[in-house]
């Protein structure tokens, strides 16, 4: 058993640097065969990694309840691959893979962690899989969805406020509302309306009026966020925003007048807010507030530290001791069983994700579905830099999740349907350009 | 930087049957925007009404020129922008985003702070790692001793305090040939760690052998060798200071002024480590038993006349001279109900403070007392680590200053000549005589020299770092000035005449037995060669007299032996 873990941790690290580096000869190479090469291989590196992976989990720890998962997260990879491929050949079999591939590392390190999560995790994805195959037809039904301007804002604005209320009545502990035992937290919503509707707003105008009213209503959002103590998402929503509104206007001034508002903003949110403080406090100098809010930031660098370059190999680590291990400190827990190299592959991959998003946005002709593809992208590349530089003390914690890998059901749906929706624009801009 | 053309792999038939590929192509219908400048709004609203022939259409026109009239839309006057216009004539392949600036800065954006990212990984997994792994927050660590063979820790001078054995069965054990020479500050691994074995846990545990051993090592789920941890203690000043300490309770630490290197730590009564475990519970179930305490660090006793030189640094910090004191002694001092004597009814007569500092004069650190006051003496003891915690990753007591305000007289003059309510540590003295020879900058203390690995190369080396300045340069030589005095012609006579120069002071503490009669504790601070001081050292031995009839001939014989005479 333990030299199996000693030498998968190997092959993980070879199988996703090898995934990694085929993300990037894709986005560079131009002959089609190629391409579709890669992306073959791309495939076949997914299941061994799932299986490799569950293997060692059943043979930890067998249950029935584990193989069956196997069996469904395969049988889910293949009839999302095949059904991609049917219903829609023109989208992006890159992007497709790579989310694949970034739920397949989440299942196994969720699994390994606590096995009842993995299995509502994995119902969460395929569900949101589900719907993230209507989107592109309703994108495409819905031609109106350019000029819902001031009902994004609404329902943005309208959602963060229930969800600041309820954090005002339980003391900042709840940011997520339970309906029929499925929590739903209304921020991974508002991060679609959001993006919509700066999309919506700087894709009809770009007078300065516009880009100020664009401005105001992006201020309330991040305003009602950081007052309900969600710092992470807050920062996503005004990355996101920065980078629309640079976008749009082609202006270099909008978004740096942007960024130095921000900062006179983060500044002042230091002084006046005692839960910025704290966050800071406990980045500078974590071992100082051990006991209370440096605590899990000091448990996940000891995780990390624990892995070292290659990893303790699946189940010869102790992730369990990091406090919301398969959530905000999935990244730790990932480092200690497979290794800073392992993540550092992972990062890669992230970042080939942004990069196709970018260059897929590009190709887009429509301004608002452009504006939407490279929003929600900015969103998903800007929540990864922001937990993984949490975990690791590059930057202060901001509590917020690992898009795809992380445990949570709002967070992987929202993120499913994000793509989803650039898919759906995506082929739509081939549709457009059909020859 | 240019899209190119859509890739055509992914291009199968038309899902969308509405579509059709009119328009690709042809010339953009140019009055669909020229005209007003800004057609959105129209074209949406024809799109809501009539869906796919409107797509063409405005597909066609997004793909002409949407881009054009985004800037026509704000500066529609501009040359600069016709000029543009001009050079893109509708045609084929006018698919692309025009302007792909933006796209290629945030591009460049993120994949640098992605890049910063996996920088930082690399960084925490060069340079933070071991720091933060060490810590004692660490519940971690012990997993390692799964990995690796625990490492030794060895004296400066290369003799061997703590090794692992494994038998052939591959049971480990830890040995540590010099048994109780070294029992507290090079600790035990049993029932929890202590000493060095618990500062350098990390170290010993973390291997730096070849990385191609360690792979191997791990899959044939060998132990790799952990590092060996090279002390500053050595050896031959060890042997020293345990044996002439003998038989009385009691501690030695001597370090280096100028680099806060420990040279030597002994404490007695102690234990044997190698066999601690067996003995373990009788210890800890016997509350009159303190062989786990390491006196040296832990150990609280009244300071007697060496607290003089605090007194006598308070009044140079006064009037910066120790000149202008002069005082008779008729072998008593009363004040209030409190009479004091000079140790064994000495009497002084006529004295300056040189005088009254070398031959301990009690009676007049009593007067002097009395005229500096409460609030001098406190500022002065609490610039000097009284009531803090001691800059040493040893288990050490804070020294206590328990003069307050509202203190009385009686108080202060007992507190002024080393009695009263004051408690030190040994280690807490050596560091003052560190900081005095060392120009009153007190060096942080350390006991790891060196971690090598297996095959000798060095890992990682401290630093010697200063940690605070007690006192000023001037201050240091006047309280050398006296320290000399003590040994040339007081207290420590006995030291004298040797070919190095010994500054120190005696201490002759008194305190109540358990048997309620009263014992003196002997004290013996102070430092070697004061122009280039090479050993700082505090000295106590319990119940032994006064300072010159036991710890000056303790200090004599470890000095002896040091410097080879």
């Amino acid at each position: 058993m333990y030299l199996l873990s000693q030498s998968a941790k190997y092959i993980f690290i070879f199988l996703l640097l090898l995934f990694a580096i085929r993300d990037y000869t894709f986005l560079i190479k131009k002959d089609e065969e190629k391409k579709k090469r890669i992306l073959g291989s791309q495939i076949r590196v997914l299941f061994l990694t799932t299986l490799l992976g569950f293997s060692l989990i059943l043979l930890n720890s067998f249950s029935i309840m584990n193989a069956f998962l196997l069996a469904g997260i395969l049988l889910y990879f293949g009839i999302t691959l095949v059904c991609y491929r049917l219903i829609y050949p023109r989208a992006s079999m890159l992007l497709v893979n790579n989310m694949l591939m970034l739920l397949s590392i989440g299942f196994i390190m969720i699994t390994r962690l606590n096995s009842s999560q993995g299995l509502k995790q994995f119902i969460i994805a395929a569900g949101g899989t589900v719907i993230a195959f209507i989107v592109p037809v309703i994108i495409r039904k819905l031609r109106v969805l350019s000029s819902l301007t001031w009902l994004y804002a609404a329902i943005g604005i309208l959602a963060l406020l229930g969800v600041l209320a309820l954090a005002r009545i339980s003391g900042g502990a709840k940011l997520s509302i339970s309906v029929g035992g499925i929590t739903i937290q209304f921020s991974e919503l508002v991060k679609i309306t959001f993006v919509f509707f700066l999309a919506a707003k700087l894709s009809a105008d770009i007078s300065f009026r516009s880009v100020a009213v664009a401005t105001a209503v992006a201020a309330i959002h991040v305003g009602i966020l950081v007052l309900s103590t969600d710092l992470g998402t807050a920062l996503v929503f005004f990355v996101a925003y920065l980078v629309i509104v640079y976008v749009a206007t082609r202006r270099p001034l909008y978004p740096v007048a942007g960024l130095i508002a921000g900062s006179a903003a983060s500044v002042g949110a230091f002084h006046l807010f005692s839960h910025v403080k704290q966050r800071v406090v406990a980045w500078k100098d974590p071992f100082s507030v051990y006991d209370t809010s440096g605590y899990q930031i000091v448990q996940g660098l000891f995780a990390i530290g624990a892995g070292g370059w290659f990893g303790t190999g699946l189940y010869l680590g102790k992730p369990t001791t990091i406090p919301v291990a398969t959530k905000d400190f999935i990244f730790a827990a990932i480092c200690e069983e497979f290794g800073t190299v392992f993540c550092i592959c992972l990062l890669l991959v992230c970042m080939s994700m942004y990069l196709l998003i970018v260059s897929l946005s590009m190709t887009i002709q429509n301004r608002f579905y452009r504006l939407v593809s490279i929003g929600l992208g900015t969103e998903y590349a800007f929540q990864v830099f922001l937990t993984v530089g949490g975990v690791t003390k590059f930057i202060p914690m901001t509590g917020i999740t690992l898009p795809l890998v992380s445990y949570g059901g709002s967070s992987v749906i929202s993120t499913i349907i994000m793509l989803a929706i650039i898919q759906g624009l995506y082929i739509l801009r081939e549709d457009e350009s059909a020859a | 930087m240019r899209k190119r053309k859509p890739k055509q792999t992914d291009l199968g038939p038309d899902v969308f049957p509405g579509m059709t590929d009119a328009g690709i192509g042809s010339d953009a219908p140019d009055d669909l925007y020229d005209t007003d400048g800004f057609p959105d709004e129209d074209l949406y609203d024809y799109d809501e009404e009539d869906d796919d022939l409107t797509d063409e259409d405005l597909y066609a026109a997004l793909r002409r020129g949407e881009d054009d009239f985004d800037e026509d839309d704000e500066e529609e006057e501009d040359d600069a922008f016709d000029d543009r216009d001009d050079s893109y004539a509708p045609a084929e392949g006018r698919r692309r985003i025009r302007d792909s600036g933006p796209y290629l800065f945030i591009s460049i954006s993120f994949a640098l702070i992605f890049l910063l990212l996996m920088g930082h990984l690399v960084y925490f997994n060069l340079k933070m790692k071991d720091e933060i792994l060490n810590s004692p927050y660490n519940r971690r660590q012990n997993a390692q001793a799964d990995l690796v063979r625990r490492g030794r820790i060895l004296s400066s001078d290369g003799m061997t305090l703590a090794r692992t054995e494994t038998d052939d069965e591959g049971n480990e054990s830890r040995v540590y040939p010099y048994a109780n020479e070294y029992a507290h500050v090079v600790g035990y691994t049993t029932h929890g760690k202590s000493g060095l074995e618990s500062i350098a846990n990390y170290q010993l545990l973390t291997s730096h052998s070849n990385i191609i051993d360690q792979i191997i090592n791990e899959f044939l789920k060998r132990k790799s060798p952990g590092d060996d941890v090279v002390s500053t203690l050595n050896a031959g000043l060890q042997d020293a200071a345990w044996s002439a300490l003998g038989d009385y309770r009691g501690a030695v630490v001597v370090l280096n002024p100028k680099t806060g290197a420990v040279l030597a730590m002994v404490a007695k009564p102690n234990f044997d480590p190698n066999t601690l475990a067996y003995v373990w519970d009788d210890m800890v179930s016997d509350p009159t038993n303190s062989q786990l305490v390491n006196r040296a660090t832990q150990g609280l006793y009244p300071p007697g006349s060496t607290f003089k030189i605090i007194t006598a640094l308070t009044y140079y910090r006064l009037h910066h001279t120790f000149d202008g004191f002069d005082y008779e002694c008729t072998g008593e001092f009363t004040i209030d109900d409190l009479t004091v004597h000079c140790y064994k009814g000495a009497v002084h007569g006529v004295e300056d403070l040189t005088y009254a500092f070398a031959h301990s004069c009690n009676t007049a650190f009593s007067q002097l007392g009395l005229d500096l006051g409460i609030s001098r003496l406190s500022n002065t003891a609490l610039k000097m680590l009284f009531n803090e915690p001691m800059p040493i990753e040893l288990n050490a007591s804070r020294s206590r200053w328990q003069l307050t305000s509202d203190s009385s007289d009686i108080d202060l003059v007992q507190t002024a000549f080393g009695q009263g309510k004051t408690l030190v540590t040994p280690l807490h003295m050596a560091l003052i005589s560190a900081a005095i020879a060392n120009d009153g900058v007190l060096m942080k203390p350390y006991l790891i020299d060196h971690v090598q690995n297996t095959s000798g190369d060095v890992i990682s080396r401290t630093k010697p770092s200063a940690y605070r300045t007690l006192l000023t340069k001037d201050e240091a030589e006047g309280l050398t000035t006296l320290m000399e005095a003590v040994v040339n012609e007081g207290s420590g006579n006995e030291l004298s005449g040797r070919s190095y120069q010994v500054a120190g002071k005696t201490g002759s503490a008194e305190y109540t037995k358990s048997d309620g009669t009263i014992g003196t504790h002997s004290w013996f601070i102070g430092f070697t060669n004061p122009d280039d001081p090479d050993l700082a050292f505090a000295i106590l031995a319990e119940n032994g007299g006064a300072g010159s009839t036991t710890a000056v001939p303790i200090a004599s014989s470890i000095l002896r032996s040091y410097y080879g005479e």
